[in-house]
């Protein structure tokens, strides 16, 4: 396995013309709920180069429960900001527990809880200051089936996210379309908005996810395998959508698939029974991994 | 291997005398099944129709009770007082327990969980399920009649046949709202949507057909009490749509007017009858025709 990390360069070091006039679109929309400890809130908007930075994630001695069970056993992990970090590892061994973490998901579940820290940049979103609500609509999420709002049109989907966060009405339309060319979803569905979202076909409806997760604008978004449900050529579709969407958020993706892994992220982590085995570069890890649990399990030799 | 000793292919292939049998067996007990149970069923709806059709007529529906029943041929009256009093205490009771079982059931599923109290709720509401309808009307009759020593009341009747649909809505809207899959609350919730957001906006309306069902359930359950309506509403001559006086209902009516000597008195119960099952056929179409087409609003 020769995986090809070419085309990831460092955010914003190759963008074509087209995708630096999308950038400047996205910006244009105004009101962005940026933390007050982004780097990015000084960046000049009017400025076209300037791009929109993701923000930095790091997970601090990271702990996950389900009862009295430890599911994620103290990783420290750091996600850098514009780029793709894959979380790799066999079933059962906290990659999803870890990830939703990040967003606060996993202590939705009864009787979950997580211990240690999340640093969204320099803030920790464990602190009992911190407001979940606000958490979640920085950092998105997509899950591993497509799971949109069956009363509701594709349309009403995007905007799901918008009206539920209070957004007023007046800039919705223009914003469900963005979030749906973000999406690569617009030249699909442009014709059929009112159309209900479970009529969609499979990789559609996951992008239709994609797309509702994006209308909040968050600046990290969350891949618990989200292309797992779906066949080869809407998996294509979702790693190229991966791969623009990473020049303005930073996101971690958690997949079984290896390929996938080495397709899309810069970076990658190995996760064995709730621990971190290895990070490193996508290229490193498939091809020169330090520790051997590693090397067996990206060569097929288990899980 | 023999090959002569093995059965052909075919013989091996064919279906067996033994489940051929078997098959016709249990498809012909199937069948009378279904047919037993359709008898009383169809028996039902024949008599209600032969009957209470006797009974229709623009006089039956416009006009109230009269009370004299001794004479043949006197005027009885019909049945305007019994509809609109079961139309208005079900109207009440449905307005108390559907928004108090809805919201108890929203608690059991998104709130309470498997915590002890939940499990209590559940419990009762268990209990309450099954608790006799006529024990209901005791209690109001003991707690607001003998106790604040007043007089039968349509709102009381209402109360009575709240506390009737109380479990059942709730019962039937937790089933549902169990039924709505945690994926769609995690990814309002993803959104950064507040819990009680996701409740209104995502889990409510994904469950509204379903809860529809289950509210009918109980109103029709409702509708054709006699038990909790005797000694709480309890019944009058002449017209009365006020809840707060006598009320007149239809099950009510029936009872009364089906012991009575006098046939036309006994038609009229048919009468009331049919009434009361075409209400409840209406009702049913209305909240269907509602639930289909909100499913895509």
């Amino acid at each position: 396995m020769t995986p090809d990390a070419s085309p990831h360069t460092p955010a914003g070091a190759s963008l074509s013309a087209a995708e630096a006039s999308a950038e400047n679109e996205m910006l244009q929309q105004g009101s962005h709920p940026e933390p007050s400890t982004s780097t990015s809130a000084g960046a000049p908007s009017s400025a076209p180069s300037v791009l929109k930075r993701g923000p930095q994630v790091r997970l601090r001695q990271l702990r996950a429960f389900y009862g009295a069970a430890e599911q994620v056993k103290g990783i420290d992990l750091e996600f850098p900001a514009n780029q793709v970090t894959a979380i790799i590892g066999p079933s059962g061994c906290g990659k999803s527990t870890m990830v939703r973490c990040i967003n606060r998901m996993h202590e939705e579940i009864p009787g979950a809880r997580a211990e240690g820290g999340v640093l969204l940049d320099d803030l920790d979103l464990y602190d009992s200051s911190v407001d979940l609500i606000a958490v979640r609509r920085a950092i998105g999420m997509v899950f591993q089936k497509p799971n949109p709002f069956p009363t509701m049109s594709v349309f009403d989907n995007v905007a799901a996210g918008l009206r539920l966060t209070g957004v007023r009405r007046g800039a919705l339309e223009q914003r469900v379309e963005s979030a749906l060319r973000g999406a690569g979803l617009w030249e699909e569905v442009c014709g059929r908005l009112s159309e209900p979202g479970i009529g969609l076909s499979g990789g559609q409806q996951q992008r239709l996810c994609i797309a509702r997760s994006l209308a909040v604008e968050p600046e990290v978004l969350l891949m618990d395998e989200p292309c797992s449900a779906l066949d080869p050529i809407a998996t294509l579709k979702i790693e190229e959508l991966i791969a623009e969407l990473k020049e303005r958020i930073t996101i971690v993706i958690v997949t079984h698939n290896m390929q996938q892994a080495a397709r899309v992220a810069d970076r990658t982590a190995f996760m064995l029974a709730g621990e971190l085995v290895e990070v490193g570069q996508t290229q490193e890890i498939f091809t020169t991994p330090t520790d051997p649990r590693t090397e067996e399990y990206v060569t097929g030799k288990f899980g | 291997m023999n090959a002569g000793a093995t059965p052909s292919r075919i013989e091996r292939f064919a279906v067996s005398p033994r489940r051929r049998r078997t098959d016709r067996l249990a498809r012909g007990l199937v069948l009378a099944g279904t047919v037993i149970a359709l008898v009383p069923l169809v028996l039902v709806i024949y008599y209600l129709l032969h009957e209470g059709l006797k009974a229709w007529s623009p006089h039956f529906f416009t006009t109230d009770p009269t009370g004299n029943t001794f004479f043949k041929n006197s005027d009885i009256g019909g049945i305007r007082s019994a509809m609109l009093g079961t139309i208005e205490m079900v109207a009440l009771a449905s307005a108390i327990a559907v928004p108090a079982g809805i919201g108890v059931a929203v608690w059991l599923v998104e709130y309470g969980k498997q915590h002890p109290f939940a499990q209590l709720v559940r419990f009762f509401v268990d209990v309450l399920t099954g608790v006799p309808s006529i024990v209901f009307g005791l209690f109001i009759y003991i707690v607001l009649i003998i106790g604040t020593g007043s007089t039968f009341a349509g709102y009381k009747g209402s109360l009575a046949l709240s506390l009737l649909m109380l479990p059942v809505v709730t019962r039937s809207a937790e089933v549902i709202l169990l039924l709505i899959p945690d994926a769609l609350r995690e990814s309002a919730l993803a959104l950064g949507a507040e819990r009680w957001k996701v409740i209104f906006r995502i889990v409510l309306p994904t469950a509204f057909s379903g809860l529809v069902t289950g509210i009918l359930l109980a109103v029709a359950r409702a509708a054709g009490e006699t038990a909790p309506l005797l000694f709480t509403a309890g019944a009058t001559n002449g017209t009365s749509s006020n809840l707060g006086q006598f009320m007149n209902s239809l099950p009510v009516q029936i009872y009364n007017d089906v012991i009575s000597p006098t046939q036309s008195v006994v038609n009229r119960a048919w009468g009331a009858a049919l009434t009361l099952v075409v209400l409840i056929l209406i009702l049913n179409l209305v909240a269907r025709v509602v639930s289909r087409r909100s499913r895509l609003a």
